[in-house]
């Protein structure tokens, strides 16, 4: 295409197609994120990510588990012997040293305080989701008295702290508030 | 390889097409004239038989799209309407279940085939790693395909799978819930692997031309793995690679109606017949059995490396162990592509063939199970090691330390020399 080898003046020409090639640029970025992001979940969606629930018939040692965000959230009465066990537990035995309590400080403590509703001590809210790949523990079981994940063989305890297995973290926790002493908004 | 083109328009019409879009040479100089290798084994044919699974799949796949609803309250009755109501809607159903399974045996023969004869080096490189994407390919739809039927596998194969994603730090949860499309597995995961699993046959078919192409060009490999020297190596495509190709695909055929009309349900899980139920997994999770062996690379890393904790090890070695295979072409130092003249690769390769097996069964057993007095996981580990070590240490030693067999000068001499009289053969 060059007739020489020594740079000449930029042309008409060469305005034009460096013009259009940064155009075409910006162009396709500014189409790429629609086409990419329309893959995200949608504001109706996002609007579901809140609901309330009524615990006032959960006795001690029951649970009932809610739907939130289409992942299963456990809400559990614990009995005092459960949280004597959460209690008891040294915080240098846990595999994952943090909370992972969404109303809590980010760097707070596996402590059976901090993953236990303030100032209820009997009650757990969690997501009941493995931190491994996702599968859907069993209530009362596994070694530690908590939860069981039958894909991989995670075991939580009492206070949902992963204890052993593949997993990773401890049962994250979603963000919730008593709006009532019986009544809790999750989300 | 192919040499000018032998093809002559006979007829008017003929003539008139080959003068404005000459297809009919084309397709003349590719399945009619085009000269293979004299001495190809049967190992040959599953070129040929895997193109007839992907028309086959293409066809039995667009005949249930008329018939299947892709929207999570209704996807799971909408194939039981296919298996009760549609005519001769069971057929068409297990002819495409069983037909991915058909597909993979057929490409892992074909894998096992070029991984034996040496069929990924010089000059065939691009055409291996062109076989290594359609792979891929193959398994990102079976995949997608296999999530459609919204049974309890289908859904919680799509949870584990997509949750391989958050093992990635920082970015992994959002990428995660991208491709998912939700905070999990929902109607908008159905909508999208059903697009996806739509498309991807046609880019598989796409990535075919390229890699028929590729053939065509470099030539095929042959069981002695040297080159074709002169026309006495060589025999025309039609009818000698054709009648071989269509017996050995009537063969596979036999195979496959057999399970299509006897174990229709056997390389499934009854699982799969429980409509997915987001509260509750079931007890034993396995993928269907041509991802096994990966399955059971993935949980063989159960300890932390370094800075990378188990889960991410896990995702990282089996996904490397699909990726390996693209450098294959350079990892094999030998000059001797036929693994019949190496003998100590022949052990190697064998020890390698048991051992895809022996992780394939590990996948389908629970970790903690006992086998030979240790646990799976432990076999995992050391048949996760193997796999590695054939690819990244083995065959790049094998080439400097093996002294390979003589070569035979042609293909020619090599055929006349097994049946001369007083031959040992």
């Amino acid at each position: 295409m060059a007739e020489s080898d020594t740079p000449a003046e930029p042309t008409r020409r060469d305005f034009l197609l460096h013009a259009a090639g940064a155009f075409g640029v910006v162009g396709v970025g500014a189409v790429a994120w629609p086409f990419i992001d329309q893959m995200n979940p949608d504001a109706s969606t996002r609007a579901l990510a809140s609901v309330e629930v009524d615990i006032s018939a959960v006795q001690p040692g029951q649970a009932i588990t809610i739907m939130w965000r289409g992942k299963p959230v456990v809400i559990r009465n614990r009995t005092d012997k459960e949280i004597e066990e959460g209690k008891t537990v040294k915080l240098e035995e846990l595999k994952d040293p943090l909370a992972r309590n969404a109303n809590a400080d980010a760097a707070a403590d596996a402590s059976d305080a901090n993953r236990a509703a303030a100032g209820k001590e009997n009650i757990l809210v969690m997501t009941k989701v493995c931190t491994h790949l996702g599968c859907i523990p069993l209530d009362e079981s596994g070694e530690f008295g908590g939860w069981f994940c039958p894909c991989h063989g995670s075991v939580y305890d009492t206070a949902g702290r992963i204890r052993k297995g593949p997993a990773p973290e401890n049962l994250p926790i979603p963000p919730y508030a008593f709006l009532t002493d019986t009544k809790i908004r999750i989300g | 390889m192919s040499g000018h083109s032998t093809y002559v328009p006979r007829t008017a019409l003929g003539k008139w097409f080959e003068a404005r879009l000459p297809i009919v040479r084309l397709l003349h100089d590719t399945a009619v004239s085009y000269p293979t290798p004299r001495n190809l084994n049967a190992l040959w044919t599953f070129g040929g038989i895997l193109a007839m699974m992907l028309v086959v799949q293409i066809v039995t796949g667009i005949v249930l799209a008329m018939h299947y609803a892709a929207e999570s309250h209704i996807a799971f009755n909408s194939v039981e309407g296919i298996m009760r109501d549609v005519n001769w809607g069971w057929l068409i159903r297990y002819l495409h279940a069983n037909g991915a399974s058909m597909f993979f045996i057929a490409v892992y023969i074909h894998m096992f085939r070029g991984l034996y004869y040496g069929s990924y080096k010089p000059p065939r490189e691009i055409l291996w790693i062109l076989g290594v994407i359609i792979y891929l390919l193959m398994m990102a739809a079976a995949f997608m395909g296999y999530v459609l039927p919204w049974g309890q596998m289908s859904f919680w194969g799509a949870t584990v799978i997509t949750n391989f994603f958050t093992a990635l730090p920082l970015v992994g949860q959002p990428i995660q819930t991208l491709l998912i499309g939700g905070f999990s597995v929902d109607n908008a995961t159905l909508n999208r692997f059903y697009s996806l699993h739509y498309l991807l046959p046609f880019l598989i078919a796409g990535v075919v031309v390229l890699h028929i192409w590729a053939l065509h060009v470099v030539g095929q490999n042959n069981p002695l793995g040297i080159d074709v020297k002169s026309d006495k190596d060589t025999v025309p495509f039609t009818p000698y690679a054709t009648s071989k190709d269509v017996l050995w695909m009537v063969f596979f055929l036999i195979f496959y109606a057999w399970f299509v009309f006897y174990q229709p349900n056997f390389l499934g899980h009854p699982d799969n017949y429980i409509e997915a139920n987001p509260l509750s997994t079931p007890a034993h999770i396995v993928p269907e059995w041509y991802f096994l062996p990966f399955y059971a690379i993935l949980r063989a890393i159960d300890f932390n490396i370094g800075p990378i904790d188990s889960k991410l090890g896990g995702v990282l070695a089996m996904f490397g162990a699909i990726a390996v295979l693209a450098f294959l072409p350079w990892l094999d130092t030998s000059k001797v592509r036929s693994g019949r003249f190496r003998p100590i690769f022949k052990v190697a390769f064998w020890l390698f063939g048991v051992n895809a097996l022996f992780l394939g069964y590990l996948g389908s057993v629970k970790t903690d199970d006992i086998i030979f007095g240790a646990q799976a996981v432990v076999w995992a580990q050391l048949s996760t090691l193997y796999y590695f070590l054939y690819f990244l240490v083995i065959l790049p030693v094998l080439g400097y330390i093996e002294k390979p067999k003589p070569l035979p000068v042609s293909i020619n001499d090599a055929i006349l020399a097994k049946s001369a009289p007083g031959s040992t053969h």
